[in-house]
Protein backbone atom coordinates (compact mmCIF):
# COMPACT_ATOMS: atom_id res chain seq x y z
CA UNK A 1 0.00 0.00 0.00
CA UNK A 2 1.16 3.52 -0.76
CA UNK A 3 2.30 5.49 2.31
CA UNK A 4 1.58 9.20 2.22
CA UNK A 5 2.70 11.31 5.17
CA UNK A 6 0.73 14.55 5.40
CA UNK A 7 1.37 15.45 9.03
CA UNK A 8 4.19 17.97 8.96
CA UNK A 9 2.56 19.84 11.84
CA UNK A 10 3.00 16.79 14.09
CA UNK A 11 6.59 16.01 13.08
CA UNK A 12 8.92 16.23 10.11
CA UNK A 13 11.32 13.44 9.20
CA UNK A 14 14.91 13.97 10.28
CA UNK A 15 16.99 15.22 7.35
CA UNK A 16 19.69 12.65 6.49
CA UNK A 17 22.35 15.38 6.64
CA UNK A 18 21.18 16.38 10.13
CA UNK A 19 21.39 12.77 11.21
CA UNK A 20 24.93 12.52 9.85
CA UNK A 21 25.94 15.70 11.69
CA UNK A 22 24.48 14.32 14.92
CA UNK A 23 26.02 10.86 14.70
CA UNK A 24 29.44 11.63 16.30
CA UNK A 25 27.73 13.24 19.29
CA UNK A 26 25.69 10.09 19.93
CA UNK A 27 28.91 8.08 19.83
CA UNK A 28 32.56 8.89 20.31
CA UNK A 29 32.13 12.66 20.82
CA UNK A 30 30.45 12.45 24.20
CA UNK A 31 32.12 15.34 25.97
CA UNK A 32 30.25 17.86 28.10
CA UNK A 33 30.42 21.32 26.48
CA UNK A 34 31.17 22.85 29.90
CA UNK A 35 34.30 20.74 30.46
CA UNK A 36 37.70 22.31 30.00
CA UNK A 37 39.37 19.35 28.29
CA UNK A 38 39.55 18.55 24.59
CA UNK A 39 36.43 16.36 24.62
CA UNK A 40 34.50 19.21 26.19
CA UNK A 41 35.88 21.73 23.76
CA UNK A 42 34.82 19.60 20.79
CA UNK A 43 31.24 19.51 22.08
CA UNK A 44 31.27 23.20 22.91
CA UNK A 45 32.45 24.13 19.44
CA UNK A 46 29.71 22.01 17.90
CA UNK A 47 27.04 23.66 20.07
CA UNK A 48 28.29 27.14 19.22
CA UNK A 49 28.43 26.36 15.50
CA UNK A 50 24.83 25.17 15.72
CA UNK A 51 23.86 28.32 17.59
CA UNK A 52 25.23 30.36 14.72
CA UNK A 53 23.14 28.40 12.21
CA UNK A 54 19.94 28.77 14.24
CA UNK A 55 20.63 32.48 14.73
CA UNK A 56 21.24 32.76 10.99
CA UNK A 57 17.85 31.25 10.18
CA UNK A 58 16.04 34.12 11.91
CA UNK A 59 18.54 36.97 11.60
CA UNK A 60 19.53 36.95 15.28
CA UNK A 61 22.89 37.31 17.02
CA UNK A 62 24.40 34.09 18.38
CA UNK A 63 24.17 35.36 21.94
CA UNK A 64 20.42 35.86 21.55
CA UNK A 65 19.70 32.12 21.04
CA UNK A 66 18.85 29.90 24.04
CA UNK A 67 18.47 26.20 23.34
CA UNK A 68 15.53 24.41 24.97
CA UNK A 69 14.07 20.92 24.94
CA UNK A 70 10.93 21.72 22.96
CA UNK A 71 8.81 24.47 21.48
CA UNK A 72 6.63 24.09 24.55
CA UNK A 73 9.57 24.84 26.83
CA UNK A 74 10.56 27.82 24.70
CA UNK A 75 7.01 29.19 24.97
CA UNK A 76 6.90 28.59 28.72
CA UNK A 77 10.29 30.23 29.09
CA UNK A 78 9.25 33.28 27.10
CA UNK A 79 5.79 33.84 28.58
CA UNK A 80 6.54 33.05 32.20
CA UNK A 81 10.12 34.30 32.17
CA UNK A 82 9.35 37.67 30.59
CA UNK A 83 6.14 38.31 32.54
CA UNK A 84 7.67 37.37 35.90
CA UNK A 85 10.81 39.31 35.04
CA UNK A 86 8.78 42.49 34.82
CA UNK A 87 6.08 41.96 37.40
CA UNK A 88 7.23 45.01 39.29
CA UNK A 89 6.01 47.06 36.30
CA UNK A 90 2.63 45.41 35.95
CA UNK A 91 0.76 42.14 35.96
CA UNK A 92 -1.22 42.02 32.74
CA UNK A 93 -0.51 39.93 29.65
CA UNK A 94 -2.20 39.85 26.25
CA UNK A 95 -2.35 36.74 24.06
CA UNK A 96 -4.47 35.70 21.09
CA UNK A 97 -7.34 33.26 21.44
CA UNK A 98 -5.70 30.81 19.02
CA UNK A 99 -2.34 30.34 20.75
CA UNK A 100 -0.84 26.91 21.33
CA UNK A 101 -1.71 25.30 24.67
CA UNK A 102 1.86 25.91 25.87
CA UNK A 103 1.19 29.66 25.71
CA UNK A 104 -2.40 29.53 26.96
CA UNK A 105 -1.52 27.29 29.89
CA UNK A 106 1.56 29.36 30.74
CA UNK A 107 -0.73 32.35 30.98
CA UNK A 108 -3.07 30.35 33.22
CA UNK A 109 -0.10 29.54 35.44
CA UNK A 110 0.75 33.25 35.61
CA UNK A 111 -2.77 33.94 36.84
CA UNK A 112 -1.82 32.02 39.99
CA UNK A 113 0.89 34.65 40.48
CA UNK A 114 -1.68 37.41 40.35
CA UNK A 115 -1.50 38.17 36.63
CA UNK A 116 -4.58 38.90 34.57
CA UNK A 117 -4.95 38.04 30.90
CA UNK A 118 -6.73 39.50 27.92
CA UNK A 119 -7.48 37.12 25.06
CA UNK A 120 -7.49 38.91 21.71
CA UNK A 121 -10.08 37.52 19.26
CA UNK A 122 -9.46 36.44 15.67
CA UNK A 123 -11.54 36.88 12.52
CA UNK A 124 -13.06 33.96 10.63
CA UNK A 125 -9.72 33.31 8.92
CA UNK A 126 -7.95 33.04 12.26
CA UNK A 127 -6.25 36.42 11.89
CA UNK A 128 -5.50 38.74 14.77
CA UNK A 129 -6.21 42.41 14.10
CA UNK A 130 -3.25 44.48 15.41
CA UNK A 131 -5.67 47.21 16.47
CA UNK A 132 -7.38 44.68 18.78
CA UNK A 133 -4.00 44.09 20.41
CA UNK A 134 -3.58 47.84 20.81
CA UNK A 135 -7.02 48.11 22.45
CA UNK A 136 -6.15 45.31 24.86
CA UNK A 137 -3.02 47.06 26.18
CA UNK A 138 -3.26 48.72 29.57
CA UNK A 139 -0.77 50.53 31.77
CA UNK A 140 -0.28 47.20 33.54
CA UNK A 141 0.54 45.20 30.38
CA UNK A 142 4.05 43.77 30.40
CA UNK A 143 3.90 41.15 27.66
CA UNK A 144 2.06 40.35 24.43
CA UNK A 145 2.32 36.94 22.80
CA UNK A 146 0.84 36.21 19.37
CA UNK A 147 1.93 33.27 17.26
CA UNK A 148 3.63 33.67 13.89
CA UNK A 149 1.52 30.97 12.26
CA UNK A 150 -1.20 28.64 13.48
CA UNK A 151 -0.54 24.95 12.97
CA UNK A 152 -4.19 24.01 12.86
CA UNK A 153 -5.41 26.40 10.19
CA UNK A 154 -2.12 27.54 8.61
CA UNK A 155 -2.84 31.25 8.99
CA UNK A 156 0.20 33.54 9.21
CA UNK A 157 -0.40 36.41 11.63
CA UNK A 158 0.59 40.05 11.04
CA UNK A 159 3.46 39.74 13.50
CA UNK A 160 5.45 42.80 12.34
CA UNK A 161 2.41 45.07 12.76
CA UNK A 162 1.65 43.68 16.21
CA UNK A 163 5.30 44.05 17.23
CA UNK A 164 5.22 47.66 16.11
CA UNK A 165 2.13 48.33 18.25
CA UNK A 166 3.88 46.81 21.25
CA UNK A 167 7.12 48.69 20.65
CA UNK A 168 5.33 52.01 20.50
CA UNK A 169 3.85 51.24 23.93
CA UNK A 170 7.10 49.79 25.35
CA UNK A 171 5.57 46.37 25.91
CA UNK A 172 7.61 43.23 25.25
CA UNK A 173 6.38 41.06 22.41
CA UNK A 174 6.90 37.31 22.03
CA UNK A 175 5.88 35.23 19.03
CA UNK A 176 5.51 31.46 18.96
CA UNK A 177 7.04 30.71 15.57
CA UNK A 178 7.22 26.94 16.05
CA UNK A 179 4.86 26.23 13.16
CA UNK A 180 6.46 28.84 10.90
CA UNK A 181 10.23 28.89 11.48
CA UNK A 182 12.10 27.04 8.77
CA UNK A 183 9.07 27.18 6.46
CA UNK A 184 8.72 30.91 5.81
CA UNK A 185 11.39 33.65 5.91
CA UNK A 186 11.63 35.23 9.36
CA UNK A 187 13.95 37.98 10.46
CA UNK A 188 13.71 39.06 14.08
CA UNK A 189 14.98 42.55 13.27
CA UNK A 190 12.53 43.17 10.45
CA UNK A 191 9.72 41.70 12.51
CA UNK A 192 10.77 43.73 15.53
CA UNK A 193 10.01 40.98 18.05
CA UNK A 194 11.59 40.70 21.49
CA UNK A 195 11.34 36.92 21.70
CA UNK A 196 10.62 34.12 19.26
CA UNK A 197 10.21 30.36 19.79
CA UNK A 198 11.24 27.80 17.22
CA UNK A 199 11.57 24.00 17.16
CA UNK A 200 13.88 21.80 15.13
CA UNK A 201 11.34 19.04 14.58
CA UNK A 202 9.28 21.41 12.45
CA UNK A 203 12.07 21.82 9.90
CA UNK A 204 13.59 18.34 9.58
CA UNK A 205 15.71 18.52 12.74
CA UNK A 206 15.43 16.06 15.63
CA UNK A 207 12.70 16.00 18.28
CA UNK A 208 13.84 17.46 21.58
CA UNK A 209 15.64 20.33 19.85
CA UNK A 210 14.24 23.85 20.08
CA UNK A 211 15.28 27.38 20.93
CA UNK A 212 14.10 30.71 22.18
CA UNK A 213 15.41 33.93 20.69
CA UNK A 214 15.53 36.72 23.26
CA UNK A 215 16.50 40.17 22.01
CA UNK A 216 19.65 41.48 23.68
CA UNK A 217 18.60 43.64 26.61
CA UNK A 218 15.12 42.14 27.02
CA UNK A 219 14.58 41.00 30.58
CA UNK A 220 13.74 37.33 31.16
CA UNK A 221 13.79 35.13 34.25
CA UNK A 222 15.14 31.57 33.95
CA UNK A 223 12.58 28.80 33.93
CA UNK A 224 15.15 26.12 34.73
CA UNK A 225 17.58 27.14 37.43
CA UNK A 226 20.91 25.39 37.43
CA UNK A 227 24.38 25.92 36.11
CA UNK A 228 25.90 28.42 33.77
CA UNK A 229 24.68 26.80 30.55
CA UNK A 230 22.98 29.09 28.05
CA UNK A 231 24.32 32.16 29.77
CA UNK A 232 22.82 31.06 33.09
CA UNK A 233 19.35 31.47 31.68
CA UNK A 234 18.65 27.82 31.01
CA UNK A 235 20.42 25.29 33.22
CA UNK A 236 21.05 21.65 32.35
CA UNK A 237 23.68 19.83 30.32
CA UNK A 238 23.19 20.65 26.66
CA UNK A 239 21.48 18.15 24.36
CA UNK A 240 24.54 18.28 22.13
CA UNK A 241 23.41 15.86 19.42
CA UNK A 242 19.96 17.46 19.25
CA UNK A 243 21.40 20.95 19.08
CA UNK A 244 23.84 19.92 16.34
CA UNK A 245 21.00 18.32 14.38
CA UNK A 246 18.87 21.41 14.75
CA UNK A 247 21.77 23.57 13.63
CA UNK A 248 22.29 21.57 10.45
CA UNK A 249 18.55 21.53 9.79
CA UNK A 250 18.43 25.32 10.27
CA UNK A 251 21.19 25.81 7.70
CA UNK A 252 19.42 23.55 5.20
CA UNK A 253 16.12 25.35 5.82
CA UNK A 254 17.75 28.71 5.15
CA UNK A 255 19.49 27.56 1.99
CA UNK A 256 16.63 25.47 0.60
CA UNK A 257 13.62 27.47 1.78
CA UNK A 258 12.85 28.98 -1.61
CA UNK A 259 13.11 25.67 -3.43
CA UNK A 260 11.02 23.86 -0.80
CA UNK A 261 8.33 26.50 -0.96
CA UNK A 262 8.29 26.42 -4.76
CA UNK A 263 7.79 22.67 -4.65
CA UNK A 264 5.17 22.49 -1.91
CA UNK A 265 3.01 25.54 -2.58
CA UNK A 266 1.49 24.21 -5.85
CA UNK A 267 0.66 20.92 -4.12
CA UNK A 268 -0.97 22.81 -1.27
CA UNK A 269 -2.95 24.97 -3.68
CA UNK A 270 -4.12 21.91 -5.55
CA UNK A 271 -5.43 20.43 -2.28
CA UNK A 272 -7.12 23.68 -1.29
CA UNK A 273 -8.85 23.90 -4.68
CA UNK A 274 -9.58 20.28 -5.43
CA UNK A 275 -10.98 18.95 -2.16
CA UNK A 276 -13.88 21.44 -1.92
CA UNK A 277 -14.47 21.01 -5.66
CA UNK A 278 -14.69 17.22 -5.47
CA UNK A 279 -16.63 16.94 -2.23
CA UNK A 280 -19.63 19.10 -1.39
CA UNK A 281 -19.84 20.90 1.94
CA UNK A 282 -16.11 21.04 2.54
CA UNK A 283 -14.81 24.40 3.74
CA UNK A 284 -11.23 25.59 3.77
CA UNK A 285 -10.21 26.75 7.24
CA UNK A 286 -7.75 29.59 7.74
CA UNK A 287 -6.51 32.24 5.35
CA UNK A 288 -6.15 31.62 1.63
CA UNK A 289 -3.60 34.40 1.20
CA UNK A 290 -1.55 34.52 4.41
CA UNK A 291 -0.90 30.83 4.75
CA UNK A 292 1.97 28.42 5.45
CA UNK A 293 3.20 27.02 2.11
CA UNK A 294 2.84 23.37 3.18
CA UNK A 295 -0.51 23.63 4.94
CA UNK A 296 -4.02 22.76 3.76
CA UNK A 297 -6.83 22.53 6.29
CA UNK A 298 -10.55 21.91 6.01
CA UNK A 299 -13.74 21.17 7.81
CA UNK A 300 -15.72 18.37 6.24
CA UNK A 301 -19.32 18.80 7.27
CA UNK A 302 -21.49 15.99 8.71
CA UNK A 303 -18.55 13.73 9.58
CA UNK A 304 -16.17 13.61 12.49
CA UNK A 305 -12.40 14.05 12.27
CA UNK A 306 -11.20 10.97 14.09
CA UNK A 307 -13.30 8.69 11.92
CA UNK A 308 -11.71 10.31 8.85
CA UNK A 309 -8.19 9.95 10.29
CA UNK A 310 -8.71 6.25 11.04
CA UNK A 311 -10.09 5.68 7.56
CA UNK A 312 -7.21 7.58 5.95
CA UNK A 313 -4.72 5.63 8.03
CA UNK A 314 -6.21 2.39 6.68
CA UNK A 315 -5.32 3.73 3.23
CA UNK A 316 -1.78 4.62 4.31
CA UNK A 317 -2.39 8.36 4.67
CA UNK A 318 -1.26 10.17 7.86
CA UNK A 319 -3.06 13.43 8.67
CA UNK A 320 -4.27 15.48 11.69
CA UNK A 321 -7.54 16.80 13.06
CA UNK A 322 -8.67 19.25 15.68
CA UNK A 323 -11.91 17.42 16.45
CA UNK A 324 -12.95 16.80 20.05
CA UNK A 325 -12.61 13.05 19.67
CA UNK A 326 -9.02 13.19 18.51
CA UNK A 327 -8.00 15.19 21.55
CA UNK A 328 -7.81 13.28 24.78
CA UNK A 329 -9.59 16.14 26.45
CA UNK A 330 -12.56 15.54 24.13
CA UNK A 331 -12.74 19.23 23.52
CA UNK A 332 -13.32 20.79 20.13
CA UNK A 333 -10.47 22.90 18.82
CA UNK A 334 -10.31 26.28 20.57
CA UNK A 335 -8.85 27.65 17.34
CA UNK A 336 -11.83 26.72 15.17
CA UNK A 337 -14.33 27.86 17.81
CA UNK A 338 -12.49 31.19 18.14
CA UNK A 339 -12.85 31.58 14.37
CA UNK A 340 -16.61 31.35 14.81
CA UNK A 341 -17.17 27.83 13.52
CA UNK A 342 -19.97 25.92 15.22
CA UNK A 343 -19.23 22.74 17.15
CA UNK A 344 -20.65 20.36 14.55
CA UNK A 345 -18.52 21.83 11.76
CA UNK A 346 -15.41 21.98 13.95
CA UNK A 347 -15.76 18.23 14.57
CA UNK A 348 -15.01 17.67 10.88
CA UNK A 349 -11.61 19.34 11.13
CA UNK A 350 -8.83 17.90 9.00
CA UNK A 351 -5.27 19.11 8.39
CA UNK A 352 -3.05 17.94 5.55
CA UNK A 353 0.46 19.33 5.95
CA UNK A 354 3.08 18.44 3.37
CA UNK A 355 6.67 17.44 4.00
CA UNK A 356 9.55 18.12 1.61
CA UNK A 357 9.40 14.75 -0.12
CA UNK A 358 5.72 15.09 -1.04
CA UNK A 359 4.90 14.63 -4.72
CA UNK A 360 2.03 15.30 -7.09
CA UNK A 361 1.32 11.56 -7.01
CA UNK A 362 0.86 11.76 -3.23
CA UNK A 363 -1.77 14.46 -3.71
CA UNK A 364 -3.43 12.45 -6.52
CA UNK A 365 -3.56 9.42 -4.23
CA UNK A 366 -5.10 11.40 -1.38
CA UNK A 367 -7.72 12.94 -3.66
CA UNK A 368 -8.52 9.49 -5.00
CA UNK A 369 -8.99 7.76 -1.62
CA UNK A 370 -10.58 10.62 0.27
CA UNK A 371 -13.94 11.01 -1.52
CA UNK A 372 -15.03 7.39 -0.89
CA UNK A 373 -14.06 7.78 2.78
CA UNK A 374 -16.24 10.86 3.18
CA UNK A 375 -19.08 9.20 1.22
CA UNK A 376 -18.99 6.15 3.46
CA UNK A 377 -18.99 8.15 6.70
CA UNK A 378 -21.71 10.47 5.45
CA UNK A 379 -23.94 7.55 4.59
CA UNK A 380 -23.66 6.62 8.26
CA UNK A 381 -24.23 10.14 9.56
CA UNK A 382 -27.60 11.24 10.96
CA UNK A 383 -26.50 14.84 10.40
CA UNK A 384 -26.07 14.18 6.69
CA UNK A 385 -29.44 12.41 6.45
CA UNK A 386 -31.00 15.42 8.12
CA UNK A 387 -29.19 17.76 5.73
CA UNK A 388 -30.41 15.84 2.66
CA UNK A 389 -33.94 15.80 4.04
CA UNK A 390 -33.92 19.55 4.64
CA UNK A 391 -32.51 20.13 1.18
CA UNK A 392 -35.25 17.92 -0.24
CA UNK A 393 -33.13 15.40 -2.10
CA UNK B 1 -5.48 2.64 20.63
CA UNK B 2 -8.50 0.56 19.58
CA UNK B 3 -8.96 -3.22 19.80
CA UNK B 4 -9.14 -5.28 16.59
CA UNK B 5 -12.83 -5.80 17.24
CA UNK B 6 -13.46 -2.06 17.44
CA UNK B 7 -11.54 -1.52 14.21
CA UNK B 8 -13.51 -4.31 12.52
CA UNK B 9 -16.85 -2.79 13.53
CA UNK B 10 -15.61 0.65 12.48
CA UNK B 11 -14.41 -0.54 9.07
CA UNK B 12 -17.38 -2.86 8.45
CA UNK B 13 -20.25 -1.59 10.56
CA UNK B 14 -23.30 -3.85 10.69
CA UNK B 15 -26.86 -2.59 10.20
CA UNK B 16 -26.12 0.95 9.06
CA UNK B 17 -29.12 2.77 7.68
CA UNK B 18 -32.52 4.32 8.18
CA UNK B 19 -35.82 2.44 8.59
CA UNK B 20 -38.39 4.71 6.98
CA UNK B 21 -41.24 2.65 8.51
CA UNK B 22 -39.59 2.27 11.92
CA UNK B 23 -41.76 1.40 14.93
CA UNK B 24 -39.43 3.36 17.19
CA UNK B 25 -36.66 5.93 16.82
CA UNK B 26 -34.15 7.01 19.48
CA UNK B 27 -31.41 9.59 19.39
CA UNK B 28 -28.68 10.51 21.88
CA UNK B 29 -25.61 12.69 21.97
CA UNK B 30 -24.90 15.98 20.28
CA UNK B 31 -22.25 17.42 17.99
CA UNK B 32 -20.56 19.21 20.91
CA UNK B 33 -19.49 15.88 22.37
CA UNK B 34 -18.61 14.87 18.86
CA UNK B 35 -20.92 11.88 18.89
CA UNK B 36 -24.55 11.53 17.92
CA UNK B 37 -26.44 8.29 17.37
CA UNK B 38 -29.87 7.53 15.93
CA UNK B 39 -31.39 4.07 16.26
CA UNK B 40 -34.37 2.74 14.30
CA UNK B 41 -36.25 -0.41 15.33
CA UNK B 42 -38.89 -2.70 13.82
CA UNK B 43 -40.79 -4.70 16.43
CA UNK B 44 -42.62 -7.99 15.78
CA UNK B 45 -44.13 -10.17 18.55
CA UNK B 46 -42.29 -8.18 21.19
CA UNK B 47 -38.96 -8.86 19.48
CA UNK B 48 -36.59 -6.55 17.61
CA UNK B 49 -37.19 -7.80 14.07
CA UNK B 50 -34.82 -5.21 12.65
CA UNK B 51 -32.40 -2.63 14.02
CA UNK B 52 -30.66 0.07 12.00
CA UNK B 53 -28.56 3.01 13.06
CA UNK B 54 -26.81 6.14 11.91
CA UNK B 55 -23.89 7.64 13.81
CA UNK B 56 -21.97 10.90 13.58
CA UNK B 57 -18.81 10.40 15.55
CA UNK B 58 -15.42 8.89 16.07
CA UNK B 59 -14.31 5.32 15.44
CA UNK B 60 -15.45 4.21 18.88
CA UNK B 61 -18.92 5.68 18.45
CA UNK B 62 -19.41 3.93 15.11
CA UNK B 63 -18.13 0.60 16.44
CA UNK B 64 -20.32 0.87 19.54
CA UNK B 65 -23.44 1.52 17.45
CA UNK B 66 -22.64 -1.40 15.19
CA UNK B 67 -22.09 -3.72 18.15
CA UNK B 68 -25.32 -2.62 19.84
CA UNK B 69 -27.30 -3.28 16.67
CA UNK B 70 -25.80 -6.76 16.43
CA UNK B 71 -26.43 -7.54 20.09
CA UNK B 72 -30.02 -6.28 19.95
CA UNK B 73 -31.30 -7.83 16.74
CA UNK B 74 -33.72 -10.69 17.44
CA UNK B 75 -33.85 -10.00 21.17
CA UNK B 76 -37.06 -9.41 23.11
CA UNK B 77 -37.64 -5.83 24.17
CA UNK B 78 -36.92 -6.81 27.76
CA UNK B 79 -33.64 -8.46 26.79
CA UNK B 80 -32.68 -5.45 24.70
CA UNK B 81 -33.39 -3.09 27.60
CA UNK B 82 -30.90 -5.12 29.65
CA UNK B 83 -28.04 -4.32 27.25
CA UNK B 84 -25.85 -1.75 28.98
CA UNK B 85 -23.16 0.54 27.62
CA UNK B 86 -20.61 -1.34 29.72
CA UNK B 87 -21.64 -4.69 28.24
CA UNK B 88 -21.19 -3.23 24.77
CA UNK B 89 -17.72 -1.96 25.60
CA UNK B 90 -16.85 -5.35 27.03
CA UNK B 91 -18.12 -7.11 23.89
CA UNK B 92 -15.84 -4.85 21.86
CA UNK B 93 -12.81 -5.91 23.84
CA UNK B 94 -12.72 -2.67 25.80
CA UNK B 95 -12.62 1.01 24.86
CA UNK B 96 -10.07 3.70 25.74
CA UNK B 97 -11.01 5.28 29.06
CA UNK B 98 -11.68 8.70 27.60
CA UNK B 99 -14.09 7.19 25.08
CA UNK B 100 -16.23 5.51 27.73
CA UNK B 101 -18.49 8.51 28.25
CA UNK B 102 -19.45 10.29 25.08
CA UNK B 103 -18.81 7.57 22.53
CA UNK B 104 -20.33 4.72 24.45
CA UNK B 105 -23.98 5.73 24.11
CA UNK B 106 -25.25 3.05 21.76
CA UNK B 107 -27.30 1.19 24.37
CA UNK B 108 -28.90 4.46 25.50
CA UNK B 109 -29.93 5.25 21.93
CA UNK B 110 -31.40 1.78 21.51
CA UNK B 111 -33.33 2.12 24.79
CA UNK B 112 -34.68 5.46 23.62
CA UNK B 113 -35.95 3.82 20.44
CA UNK B 114 -37.66 1.09 22.47
CA UNK B 115 -39.25 3.65 24.81
CA UNK B 116 -40.39 5.59 21.76
CA UNK B 117 -42.07 2.43 20.43
CA UNK B 118 -43.67 1.64 23.80
CA UNK B 119 -44.94 5.18 24.11
CA UNK B 120 -46.57 4.98 20.70
CA UNK B 121 -48.09 1.58 21.50
CA UNK B 122 -49.60 2.86 24.69
CA UNK B 123 -51.03 5.79 22.81
CA UNK B 124 -48.84 8.34 24.52
CA UNK B 125 -47.36 11.16 22.57
CA UNK B 126 -44.35 9.72 20.78
CA UNK B 127 -41.18 10.81 22.45
CA UNK B 128 -39.04 11.07 19.40
CA UNK B 129 -36.75 13.27 21.33
CA UNK B 130 -34.34 15.55 19.60
CA UNK B 131 -30.71 15.03 20.31
CA UNK B 132 -31.30 14.62 24.02
CA UNK B 133 -28.08 14.35 25.94
CA UNK B 134 -28.93 11.48 28.17
CA UNK B 135 -25.64 10.01 29.13
CA UNK B 136 -24.57 10.23 32.69
CA UNK B 137 -21.14 11.45 33.50
CA UNK B 138 -20.11 9.57 36.58
CA UNK B 139 -16.89 11.51 36.86
CA UNK B 140 -14.54 8.84 38.11
CA UNK B 141 -11.70 9.99 35.88
CA UNK B 142 -10.17 13.29 34.86
CA UNK B 143 -11.49 14.14 31.40
CA UNK B 144 -8.08 15.47 30.42
CA UNK B 145 -5.54 12.92 31.57
CA UNK B 146 -7.82 9.98 32.37
CA UNK B 147 -6.28 9.37 35.78
CA UNK B 148 -8.84 8.51 38.42
CA UNK B 149 -9.89 11.29 40.71
CA UNK B 150 -9.50 10.98 44.45
CA UNK B 151 -12.57 9.57 46.15
CA UNK B 152 -12.70 12.34 48.73
CA UNK B 153 -12.16 15.11 46.22
CA UNK B 154 -13.61 14.69 42.77
CA UNK B 155 -13.16 18.34 41.96
CA UNK B 156 -9.41 18.34 41.51
CA UNK B 157 -7.00 16.35 39.34
CA UNK B 158 -3.65 15.99 41.07
CA UNK B 159 -1.92 15.08 37.82
CA UNK B 160 -3.16 18.06 35.81
CA UNK B 161 -3.63 20.50 38.68
CA UNK B 162 -7.03 21.32 37.26
CA UNK B 163 -10.05 22.19 39.34
CA UNK B 164 -13.37 20.80 38.23
CA UNK B 165 -17.00 21.44 38.80
CA UNK B 166 -20.08 19.43 37.98
CA UNK B 167 -21.94 20.71 34.94
CA UNK B 168 -25.46 21.68 36.07
CA UNK B 169 -26.84 20.62 32.68
CA UNK B 170 -25.37 17.17 32.08
CA UNK B 171 -23.71 16.32 35.40
CA UNK B 172 -20.33 15.81 33.74
CA UNK B 173 -17.05 16.77 35.35
CA UNK B 174 -15.75 19.84 33.58
CA UNK B 175 -13.07 22.43 34.14
CA UNK B 176 -13.96 25.06 36.68
CA UNK B 177 -14.11 28.57 35.30
CA UNK B 178 -14.61 27.50 31.69
CA UNK B 179 -17.38 29.26 29.79
CA UNK B 180 -19.01 26.03 28.67
CA UNK B 181 -19.13 22.38 29.70
CA UNK B 182 -16.69 20.28 27.66
CA UNK B 183 -19.28 17.50 27.44
CA UNK B 184 -22.54 19.18 26.53
CA UNK B 185 -21.40 22.66 25.57
CA UNK B 186 -24.01 24.32 27.75
CA UNK B 187 -22.85 27.47 29.49
CA UNK B 188 -21.61 27.10 33.05
CA UNK B 189 -22.57 29.44 35.83
CA UNK B 190 -20.56 32.46 36.84
CA UNK B 191 -16.84 32.16 37.29
CA UNK B 192 -15.98 30.61 40.63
Amino acid sequence: MRKVYLDHIAATPLHPEALEAMRPFLGEAYGNPQSLHAAGLEAQEAVEAAREEVAGLIGAANSEIYFTSSGTEANNFAVKGMALGQQARGKHVVVSAVEHSSVLNSVKALEKHGFSTTLVPVDRFGRVDPSDVEKALTKETVLVSVMTANSEVGTVEPVAEIASVCRSRSVLFHTDAVAAAGSIPLDVKTLGVDALSLAGDQFYGPKGSAALFVRKGARIMPLIDGGIQEGGRRGGTENVAGIVGMGRAARLARVEMEARTAALRPLRDRLLEELPRRIENVVVTGSRTDRLPHHASFCVEFVEGEAMLLSLDMKGVAASSGSACTSKALKASHVLLAMGLDHATAQGSLVFSLIGTATGEDVDYLLEVFSPIVDRLRRMSPLYTQFLKERGS
Amino acid sequence: MYSDKVMDHFANPRNVGVLTDADGVGQVGNPVCGDMMTFYIKVKDDRLADVKFQTFGCGAAIAVSSMVSEMAKGKTLEEAMAITNDLVAEELGGLPKNKMHCSNLGADALHEAIKNFQGKREGRAPREGGPADLHEHEGGACPYCESSLEEEDKTFCRACHIEFEECPSCGGITKKGDAACIHCGKPLGGKD
